[in-house]
């Protein structure tokens, strides 16, 4: 258990940043899932953390000290990979005891802490296994127990899960989250999936291009996205973005065709005309026969609920999730609530709250 | 291709690539460089004087008749010795590629021949076609074909391009097979659904898509033909009778070990190596068409 | 499939395994015959199994040409067990350092070896003669071996393998805390095992069927290998002994055939994945 802080942490390929200053404070026994569509550069952030990667500058504080300059093997870190990265050659037992005896564990300490690990994770029966015996999700736990046994001050994840069929990710995602819990190791995750985003991390760091744009807790991005990219990035279906203006002295939007739409929760800065982009997510929009005209393109219904896309007045396309099934006929009416409208800037992308 | 992380400082790969790098340099560059050296030299008839002659001893080699004979023998010998052994080579393959009984019996037969030396080549070809003790030798003159590659020369040249092509039959049928198995078996079965048959299906589909393979063999079977041979043909022939099967590797030999001139081996040894540096420069080509490179 | 086929490949390929059994059972029923037989052009497919004492004889005592073939046998395997383990220990070391570290020069070293695939033995003999004499390796058996040790052709073969390894296992390891040489003996080496096989059978093949080299370096008969002594038996046609020239040259062939027939899977695997 350790506390880690990152501090101005840059990484350049050549002439190209890849990060451009990731600041981060985590507490001890925290889980902080790094999220961000691929080429974001969370992966190298993570890299830098485990030491396969050296910065270009900042520093890397683990309980206070700074790794910067230390290799992978002085830092008490261990990473689970995305391809799992067993040894090939060994068993599952000596897959996991092989960083122990490296550092020189006693051996019937190795024994004791691989047996407990692989208690913890189903794997006592297969211990004398090579990797190639073994099913995906029993790999996976593989990496994990690896991991585990090492008993360090972080973890590293990199999508761990991303090889797995879907009904295999849930199940090990809940372990993960199940096991995390239970250890109280300060760990660091890595995905592109927000669903993994939401459901596993205590805090989240959204990272666009190499800049981090948001960090907190997943209802607090999901509720209040810091951009449009997050706003648009998190949440499924996406959240609807169409352009508007600010009018009625800061009090109300107007967006095209003459539809005007009264803020709730306040007055937003800036003179009237300010080009601002509004954003209301599918499941919130309403069924409202005085509303909007929707001409419907294309329906997914997914059983409990269904998606419905289609185009506003204007031709922008909209999308709509009702519980239940569809509705008939080729076009319908929604409205938006105010009381669920997001308001950004539409030259910054930035969220505009309430002035004062 | 690169590695995304590798290991840091700088002394201990130095320290591993080293012996690699002292026995290039000490057996390969400087004996090279030496060649090349010497290859501009000329000692006098007492092996007192050296001096240096510039391009003469080339001159001297692409004017005379003799090396352009060996040129000549060296490429018709290395042409006839790969287009067989290739050929024969493609049929077993072709063969062995199908879903028959036996194949894997068959392949072990046909590879274990990769182990037989180029001089062990030669006395089992003494034994079938010497024209005393040979059972083919001895057959065909029984039956008042005179038959002795000792004598005739263009016998003498059959036998060596027999027995070289022989030795390299199972390097090829290796490659071959390997090559006929890496097609996807979907498009055989859709040339099949189209109709294709028998050879027409091997000439239209299957040649065409075995075609890098083809190339990287014809360069490595000209390399062996040029150079492995030696030892074949010094066993069976000696490069005889007279000089009708003598290569350019068993001149270069001959000029340099038995009769030492010098100038004139090393000319001829650069000669070679151009022709080496020609034939791998091919080989690289192919070999990155073949992975797909470019 | 199809039978009529089917049958057609059966007999192309019995024809060609027969091209090469026919030769080779020729020459093992040939070195039982009486030697005065076969000069007379009695050849027989039919061994004759009161001659195998022609082996013993062979073995212990020296033929017409050449000295005894178990001391032949011995250099034989000496210089090809040196050849392939030489090269492959070599090779290891110089395509790891290639491969997982950058140092100055790197591309200039891989070139500087890379080059030497262009210069066989066949087209440097008189200069590597000189230089072999310069360093007083005529007639050693370091000179027999050491100068054909250094290879491109594993080189590139191990660099190519090394750089096919996943970057993750790498990374694995290095996260495990494994250093330069743990990585190389626990992981490196173990996972490469089938290709160090494969290579280790064709050079092996390299090594013992050498003819020029030996031929050029050792002129001493005390360094004859196998191969050289077959050539010399065969050389003095007059009074050949032909029994004695077969029943040598299927010991000459028997080690070789063996390590290729053993590790025939691995051997034909590395073959054709490596390219050459």
């Amino acid at each position: 258990m350790a506390s880690l802080v990152l501090e101005n942490l840059r990484k350049n390929f050549g002439a190209v940043a890849v990060l451009h200053g990731i600041d981060l404070a985590m507490a001890s026994g925290e889980m902080l899932v790094i999220v961000g569509a691929s080429g974001c550069g969370k992966s190298t952030l993570l890299r830098l953390v485990a030491g396969l990667e050296v910065p270009t500058g900042g520093r890397i504080l683990l309980d206070g000290s700074d790794v910067a300059p230390l290799d992978p093997a002085e830092r008490d870190i261990a990473m689970v990979f995305q391809n799992y990265a067993l040894y090939p050659h060994m068993s599952v037992f000596d897959n996991m005891a092989y960083g122990l005896r490296i550092r020189g564990v006693a051996k019937d300490a190795i024994r004791t802490r691989v047996d407990s690990a692989a208690e913890m994770l189903g794997l006592t029966p297969l211990l004398m296994r090579k990797p190639r015996q073994l099913s995906g999700g029993q790999r996976q736990r593989v990496a994990m127990g690896r991991a585990i046994v090492r008993q360090p001050k972080l973890f590293l994840f990199d999508e761990p899960l991303s090889n797995l069929d879907a009904k295999l990710r849930v199940q090990m995602r809940a372990e993960i989250r199940r096991l995390q819990r239970r250890m109280a190791v300060t760990s660091l995750y890595v995905t592109h999936d927000q669903v993994e985003a939401m459901t596993l991390g205590d805090r989240l760091l959204v990272l666009h291009q190499g800049r981090p744009v948001q960090l907190a807790t997943p209802m607090e991005v999901f509720e209040n996205p810091a951009n449009t990219y997050v706003a648009g990035f998190i949440g499924a279906p996406s959240m609807n973005l169409f352009p508007a203006a600010l009018s009625h002295g800061g009090t109300a939007a107007v967006f095209s065709p003459g539809q005007v739409i009264a803020f709730t929760d306040g007055r937003r800065p800036g003179a009237d005309g300010r080009k601002l982009i509004l954003g209301i997510r599918p499941e919130h929009v309403a069924i409202d026969p005085a509303g909007m005209e929707l001409q419907i393109d294309l329906i997914e219904p997914l059983g409990s609920e269904t998606v419905v896309i289609g185009r506003l007045p204007d031709g922008e396309l909209f999308s709509v999730k009702l519980p239940g099934a569809a509705p008939a006929g080729e076009s319908m009416a929604v409205s938006i609530p105010a009381a669920h409208l997001h308001v950004f800037d539409a030259e910054t992308g930035l969220r505009l709250d309430p002035a004062g | 291709m690169e590695r995304r992380t590798i290991f840091s400082g700088w002394l201990l790969p130095v320290v591993l690539v080293l012996p690699q790098l002292a026995l290039t340099v000490v057996f390969f560059l400087w004996p090279a460089g030496q060649a090349i050296w010497s290859s501009m030299t000329r000692t006098d008839a007492f092996g007192i004087r050296t001096m240096f002659v510039g391009l003469e001893n080339f001159s001297d080699l692409f004017t005379d008749p003799l090396y352009l004979d060996t040129i000549e023998r060296s490429v018709f010998f290395c042409a006839a010795v790969a287009a067989l052994s290739m050929g024969v080579a493609l049929v077993l393959a072709s063969a062995a590629d199908r879903e028959i009984r036996f194949r894997g019996l068959y392949r072990v037969l046909l590879v274990w021949p990769y182990a037989i030396a180029p001089a062990v080549a030669a006395v089992l070809w003494i034994l079938l076609l010497h024209p005393q003790i040979g059972l083919i030798g001895r057959w065909l003159n029984s039956i008042g074909i005179p038959w002795d590659y000792k004598l005739n020369d263009t016998q003498a040249m059959l036998v060596v391009i027999l027995a070289s092509a022989w030795k390299q039959v199972s390097y090829n049928f290796i490659f071959f097979l390997a090559g006929l198995q890496s097609i996807p078996r979907a498009i055989i079965e859709a040339a099949r659904m189209d109709g294709a048959r028998g050879f027409f299906r091997f000439r239209t589909v299957v040649l065409p898509l075995l075609m890098p393979t083809v190339f990287f063999l014809l360069v490595v079977n000209l390399v062996y033909a040029a150079f492995d041979t030696f030892a074949t043909i010094i066993a069976l022939t000696d490069g005889g009778p007279g000089k009708a099967t003598e290569t350019l590797v068993v001149k270069v030999y001959r000029d340099g070990v038995v009769n030492l001139d010098i100038g004139s081996s090393s000319a001829q040894s650069v000669v070679l190596m151009a022709g080496v540096i020609v034939l791998t420069a091919l080989q690289f080509r192919f070999l990155g068409r073949r992975s797909g490179g470019g | 499939m199809n039978g009529r086929t089917d049958w057609f490949a059966h007999l192309v390929l019995c024809l060609g395994a027969l091209l090469f059994l026919l030769p080779i059972w020729l020459v093992i029923s040939g070195s039982t015959l009486d030697p005065a037989a076969i000069a007379r052009g009695e050849l027989s497919l039919v061994p004759r199994l009161s001659g195998l004492g022609v082996y013993a004889s062979v073995l212990t005592q020296g033929s017409p040409g050449a000295g005894p073939v178990w001391r032949m046998l011995m250099v034989s395997a000496g210089m090809a067990l040196a050849i392939a383990f030489g090269k492959i220990i070599i090779s290891v070391l110089s395509a790891y350092a290639v491969a997982f570290f950058r140092f100055p020069f790197r591309m200039t070293a891989f070139w500087i070896i890379f080059i030497t695939l262009m210069l066989p033995v066949e087209v440097r003999i008189i200069p590597t003669y000189t230089v072999m004499s310069n360093l007083g390796l005529i007639n050693t058996f370091p000179g027999l071996t050491v100068p054909l040790i250094a290879s491109a052709t594993a080189t590139l073969l191990f660099r190519q393998t090394f750089l096919a390894v996943p970057d993750e296992l790498f990374e694995a390891a290095r996260m495990d805390g494994a250093g330069p040489w743990r990585f190389l003996r626990d992981i490196l080496l173990p996972v490469s095992a089938a290709n160090i096989a494969a290579l280790f059978v064709i050079l092996f093949v390299y090594g013992w069927n050498q003819y020029l080299w030996p031929l050029l370096v050792a002129t001493d008969p005390k360094l004859d290998t196998i191969v050289i002594g077959i050539v010399k038996m065969i050389g003095t046609e007059t009074q050949t002994e032909w029994n004695r020239v077969m029943a040598t040259a299927v010991l000459a062939l028997l080690p070789p055939v063996m390590v290729v027939m053993l590790m025939q899977h691995w051997f034909v695997k590395g073959l054709t994945e490596g390219d050459k």
